[in-house]
């Protein structure tokens, strides 16, 4: 099935080894335009590797990734797709300023709209500090005003809220939802259970397969349970039960 | 490859530098002050100055980019910045030029502060002009940017960066005519000295030492340094991949 326009990321048969361990064995997701969806899975079981196939800097063993109809990481993506690593990538030598104006650059950007990125993130009162000198949590936001400021197409997000205090992370996936209302893809990975319930759909990975791939309202309806939390703990009894 | 990226990363790489005062003053300072102590032991013997010290001009240089360069790219790797530019519209030409830029300007500025101590106030002396002696000079640190840019791939962590320094540099350093004149060497080492760049390097130094005029044997000497520059920055900009595991 070729991806129709309203499919953002499609995902078929992704087969990934990481030091001849395999870690995707063949998973296949379409992620629709304008949406978030939620990538959840156990520490280890390939949320990350899943995602550096998507932006294109894993190398795979086999399958496709297509993302907005041409394939990962191909050079006209790379000016509408955008990447928050899980340890912020930022320069510890630069400012927080300095680091966000950068990223801007390369995409043609100026400084006030790396102002407006960091205003967003909530770093306009540490704009001149050094990066290196920052909290964990100021770290990852700097990180994500750096790839907010290019206003992407898709917007890669790992773990982009650990460290967080609920307050910021409230207003963070408010963010997201605005950007996908206005059009954007999300795909956003987490440990946390509350902020699953604020995406579109969610993806659930566990050794290397999704065991889940559907609305956080389904997923509560066919496990019959009145969380997520519980939605996945059930999802996995069951798998375990059947090994 | 796109000049405006590419002028943005050398701009971003120097405000790094920049950043780094202690970093700076020591770049600045240190070849200044070492061919300063050079040309006080060598008290009694201005001409073996003359020789030493113009190559200490040239060899000062390459020394600081091969470290800065394998460093600051080893930083890029591991710290994650590194994959994130690659999915950003920035090439790996684009980066390699532009860290070659930012660093061949600081090269640039530490070998004028180096040239004018000792051409003002060491008494070394060139029978040839001083543009040349520049030019060889950031010919030869671009080397190093380049070197240190192709071994930043085999290192792991900054503490193996720096063990690179015995194996690529100081050989060149011993071997190239700085310590003794390569002519001098037992026949093998002859051989493996005509076989490393810098060796070039100082031969172009010691035409503009007794020639008034540039002469075509320096020209002939930089073009192979240069060749030298391409070749490693080839090398270098291959290791960069897009895509790892
Ligand atoms: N560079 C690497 N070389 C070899 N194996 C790796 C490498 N990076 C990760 N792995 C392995 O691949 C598997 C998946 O790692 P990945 O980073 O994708 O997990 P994750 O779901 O993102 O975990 P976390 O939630 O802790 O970030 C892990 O078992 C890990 O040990
Ligand atoms: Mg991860």
């Amino acid at each position: 099935m070729p991806p129709t326009p309203d499919t953002a990321i499609e995902v078929r048969d992704l087969v990934v080894d990481r030091g001849k361990k395999p870690v995707l064995k063949g998973v296949s997701t379409a992620v629709a335009a304008g949406t978030v969806t939620g990538l959840l899975g156990p520490s280890g079981s390939g949320k990350t590797t899943f995602i550096r196939a998507v932006v294109g800097t894993q190398k795979v063993k086999s399958g496709t990734v297509e993302v907005l109809g041409r394939p990962a990481g191909s050079k006209p993506l790379r000016s509408r797709v955008a990447y928050v690593t899980q340890d912020a990538s930022i320069y510890p030598d630069l400012s927080v300023k300095a680091n966000v104006a950068y990223f801007a650059a390369l995409y043609g950007r100026g400084r006030s709209e790396a102002a407006a990125a960091i205003e967003r993130v909530g770093m306009a009162d540490h704009a001149d500090h050094l990066a290196g000198n920052l909290s964990g949590g100021q770290k990852t936001r700097t990180s994500l005003a750096c790839a907010l400021v290019i206003e992407p197409e898709v917007l890669v997000l790992d773990e982009p809220t650990v460290g967080l205090d609920p307050v910021i992370r409230e207003e963070l996936w408010d963010q997201f939802r605005e950007l996908a209302r206005q059009g954007a893809t999300l795909l956003v990975s987490s440990h946390v259970m509350d902020e699953a319930d604020r995406c579109d759909r969610l993806l659930l990975l566990r050794e290397g397969r999704f065991i889940a791939d559907d609305t956080p309202a389904d997923l509560r309806a066919a496990t019959g349970t009145a969380n997520l939390e519980a939605a996945f703990l059930h999802l996995i009894r069951d798998l375990e039960r059947a090994d | 490859m796109s000049i405006r990226i590419t002028f943005i990363t050398a701009g971003r790489i120097l405000r790094q530098l920049l950043n780094d005062h202690r970093t700076v003053g020591l770049i600045l300072a240190v070849p200044a002050l070492i061919i300063a102590l050079i040309s006080a032991i060598m008290d009694d013997a201005p001409e073996v100055f003359d020789k030493t010290g113009l190559i200490l001009l040239a060899a000062f240089p390459f020394m600081l980019m091969f470290m800065i360069t394998s460093i600051t790219l080893l930083r890029e790797r591991t710290g994650g910045t590194l994959e994130r530019l690659m999915t950003t519209p920035t090439g790996k030409l684009d980066l390699v030029v532009g860290y070659a830029l930012a660093f061949g300007a600081a090269a640039a500025a530490q070998t004028t502060v180096a040239a004018t101590v000792a051409f003002a106030f060491l008494g070394l002396d060139a029978a040839g002009p001083a543009w040349a002696v520049f030019l060889i000079c950031i010919v030869t640190a671009l080397f190093g940017m380049a070197l240190g840019l192709f071994v930043s791939a085999f290192a792991t962590t900054e503490f193996q960066a720096v063990q690179f320094m015995p194996v690529f540099v100081v050989p060149q350093l011993f071997l190239c005519g700085l310590i003794w004149p390569a002519d001098q060497m037992a026949g093998w080492l002859q051989g493996v000295s005509d076989a490393l760049p810098l060796t070039y390097a100082v031969k172009a130094l010691a035409e503009v030492q007794v020639n008034p005029e540039v002469t075509g044997a320096m020209w002939g000497d930089l073009a192979v340094v240069f060749a030298a520059v391409l070749v490693a920055t080839v090398l270098g900009a291959a290791t960069l991949r897009r895509r790892t595991n």
